[in-house]
């Protein structure tokens, strides 16, 4: 990840004062930077105290007496973690993030990984790069209007019913999915697969594409077939590459795409759609517990890097490959 | 693996073919049935059993949507902060990143740790937002544009890219006089099209399908891009079906016809797919950087 700077040869000692004056132009540009990632980087972390606080209120400034004065909060300051662990809905909330991360895990990471390799196999040139552009489509749509197609499809007279009802016969009437419970982890998960498959390929198949040729000329040689040529060259080649999606996949188990799910949940779907994201937003936004939401999102941030860390030395174990 | 040997047309490669085919037709259709649906009379699409073609053809959602101040406005917001977004965040991250790309500047170690500190760690949601609102961010336009004026990941993509390109440039350059501020603009920058498009393009589309800035930091309803005019909207329509209590926020709303919906969605995706298709390579292209540097 981090390349280390190799100093240059030794320049000849100039005073501090003739340097600045020399490097101002530069020096001005990297501070604009730097003050940047100070102010909105750097004070956010400050303001994780919060979470260690009584009782924080949104009108208190971050850099004023009152907040210096707010009394920690009971406990060593860890009353509002200690409450999120005793609260009922922890429990689901952890269930139904790491339900629909697995999931997606399982599947969402590993069929591009198989659309890559067949679509590798496909050898009309032009016919690929068609099929690459119109499985890139789904990308560039935003989660509100696929959440918007979404919910008209899968409401009462949208057209997933209709085709279920009216066509195939299945049902007598109409489902509206969405206010379910149950169907929520499979919404998620699907529609998250349709929107991301062809996209998620491409560091695949620009994996594949770096592969020597000469190696299938010699295993054709050899008469291998190319069921026998994927297993034994492609997928080997790309394994690397795949290491190092799988462990930021890890890494990001707690993410369960904020922007998907703030779409598609609704108050009936609460109870399979509440994730630690949605849980942070609604405590605090609706519910005004500034404290209690932090403390839970810091507790995310702790996890999650955990778990990119430990994804990271079991692969080196493994395999020799990882991220740092 | 082109053109070895006329090549026999296999059982897989019919099989990869058609599921190929499939695929395509999914990642289409749901898009279709947008387009087709929005130009159907909105009644008369509530009767469903349309599938592939308009069945009532009408222009009425569309019109409805054009003379819709609120749905205009929101637009006119959505192209602002893309347009004064991307251009201020690719030229303040491109600075930053040349400023970078010099390593014999001083101080440049400790400003690579903070940098880097921030790829590893961040406030979260809560505390950001309070930072924000500490800094008179909200409910102010400039929410959009000043916290994503820089981003780290780019900037390591442009320093990478700075540090590529010859030094004699520079050095001509600075022998007429010029300071480093001057060569950026006038030596570097127009040397950079290619990385500079392919920041571009994902900031674009970022700033352009964001909605969540608007629904946190963003109260009056005059700011709201359209996008998250589409969120309140829909929102507002899975609630009512669902016959529950409408979220906060929406219930001044009116809850517009489905087709209406339909075609303020295609209005708000079409520039995105017009443009994609003949972009694609700078989209790869990042995406690939991105991910190796990332």
């Amino acid at each position: 990840m981090k390349k280390k700077n190799n100093e240059l040869p030794v320049i000849p000692k100039k005073s501090f004062w003739v340097r600045l004056h020399e490097e101002k132009y530069l020096q001005v540009m990297a501070l604009l930077g730097i003050v940047w990632m100070l102010i909105f980087n750097y004070i956010p972390m400050y303001g994780i105290l919060i979470a260690f606080k009584k009782n924080f209120y949104i009108t208190t400034p971050l850099f004023s007496k009152k907040f210096f004065t707010t009394p920690w909060a009971p406990n060593g300051g860890f009353q509002h973690f200690i409450n999120f662990f005793k609260d009922e809905e922890f429990f689901n909330v952890m269930a139904n993030t790491l339900g629909i991360s697995i999931l997606k895990l399982i599947f969402n990471f590993t069929l591009p990984i198989v659309f890559a390799l067949l679509l590798n196999e496909v050898r009309n040139i032009r016919f690929k790069k068609a099929v690459q552009t119109i499985t890139y489509m789904p990308h560039f749509l935003s989660w509100v209007v696929l959440g918007g197609i979404l919910t008209t499809w899968l409401g009462e007279g949208g057209l997933f019913n209709d085709i279920l009802v009216n066509k195939l016969k299945i049902m007598d009437e109409g489902i509206p999915f969405l206010a379910y419970p149950k169907y929520f982890w499979a919404i998620t998960v699907i529609s998250d697969l349709w929107k991301e498959l062809g996209w998620s390929a491409i560091i695949y198949l620009a994996a594949i594409s770096g592969i020597d040729q000469e190696m299938y000329e010699a295993a054709k040689v050899d008469g291998a077939s190319r069921w026998k040529q994927i297993w034994t060259i492609t997928l080997p080649s790309i394994a690397p590459t795949v290491t190092i999606m799988f462990i930021l996949a890890v890494g990001g188990l707690l993410n369960t795409n904020f922007d998907q799910i703030l779409v598609l949940n609704n108050p009936l779907n609460a109870p399979r759609s509440n994730v630690l994201d949605i849980y942070v937003y609604q405590t605090a936004m609706r519910g005004m517990r500034y404290s209690y939401a932090s403390a839970i999102g810091l507790f995310k941030s702790v996890v999650a890097f955990i778990l990119l860390f430990i994804a990271n030395q079991v692969t080196k174990k493994l395999n020799d490959t990882s991220l740092f | 693996m082109a053109h070895s040997k006329l090549n026999r047309i296999t059982t897989g490669d019919i099989i990869i073919g058609a599921l190929m085919v499939l695929l395509c037709f999914m990642a289409l259709y749901p898009v279709w049935y947008t387009v087709i649906i929005s130009f159907n009379d909105a009644n008369d699409a509530l009767r469903g059993g349309i599938y592939l073609f308009p069945r009532k053809f009408s222009l009425q959602s569309y019109k409805t949507v054009f003379q819709d101040n609120t749905i205009i406005r929101a637009f006119m917001i959505t192209v602002l902060r893309t347009v004064i977004g991307t251009v201020t965040s690719v030229f303040f991250t491109a600075m930053v990143g040349y400023a970078f790309s010099k390593k014999h500047i001083m101080g440049n170690k400790i400003y690579t740790i903070i940098g880097t500190i921030t790829m590893f760690f961040g406030g979260g949601l809560i505390p950001y937002f309070i930072t924000l609102k500490n800094l008179g961010l909200y409910d102010n336009f400039l929410v959009y544009i000043i916290p994503s004026l820089f981003n780290f990941y780019n900037m390591i993509i442009f320093m990478s890219f700075f540090r590529g390109l010859p030094a004699g440039l520079e050095e001509s350059a600075k022998l007429d006089g010029a300071n480093d501020m001057l060569i950026f603009i006038k030596i570097i920058l127009p040397l950079s099209m290619p990385v500079i498009a392919t920041i571009a393009l994902f900031n674009g589309v970022g700033h352009w399908n964001d909605y969540f800035a608007g629904v946190m930091y963003i109260n009056k309803s005059e700011l709201q891009p359209i996008q998250t005019y589409l969120y309140r909207v829909v929102a507002s329509a899975s609630a009512s079906k669902a016959v529950v209590a409408m979220p906060a926020g929406i219930s001044a709303q009116q809850v517009s016809s489905q087709s209406v919906r339909l075609a303020t969605m295609v209005v708000t995706t079409f520039p995105i797919m017009c443009v994609y298709p003949f972009l694609q390579k700078y989209f790869v292209k990042g995406m690939l950087i991105g991910s190796i540097k990332g």
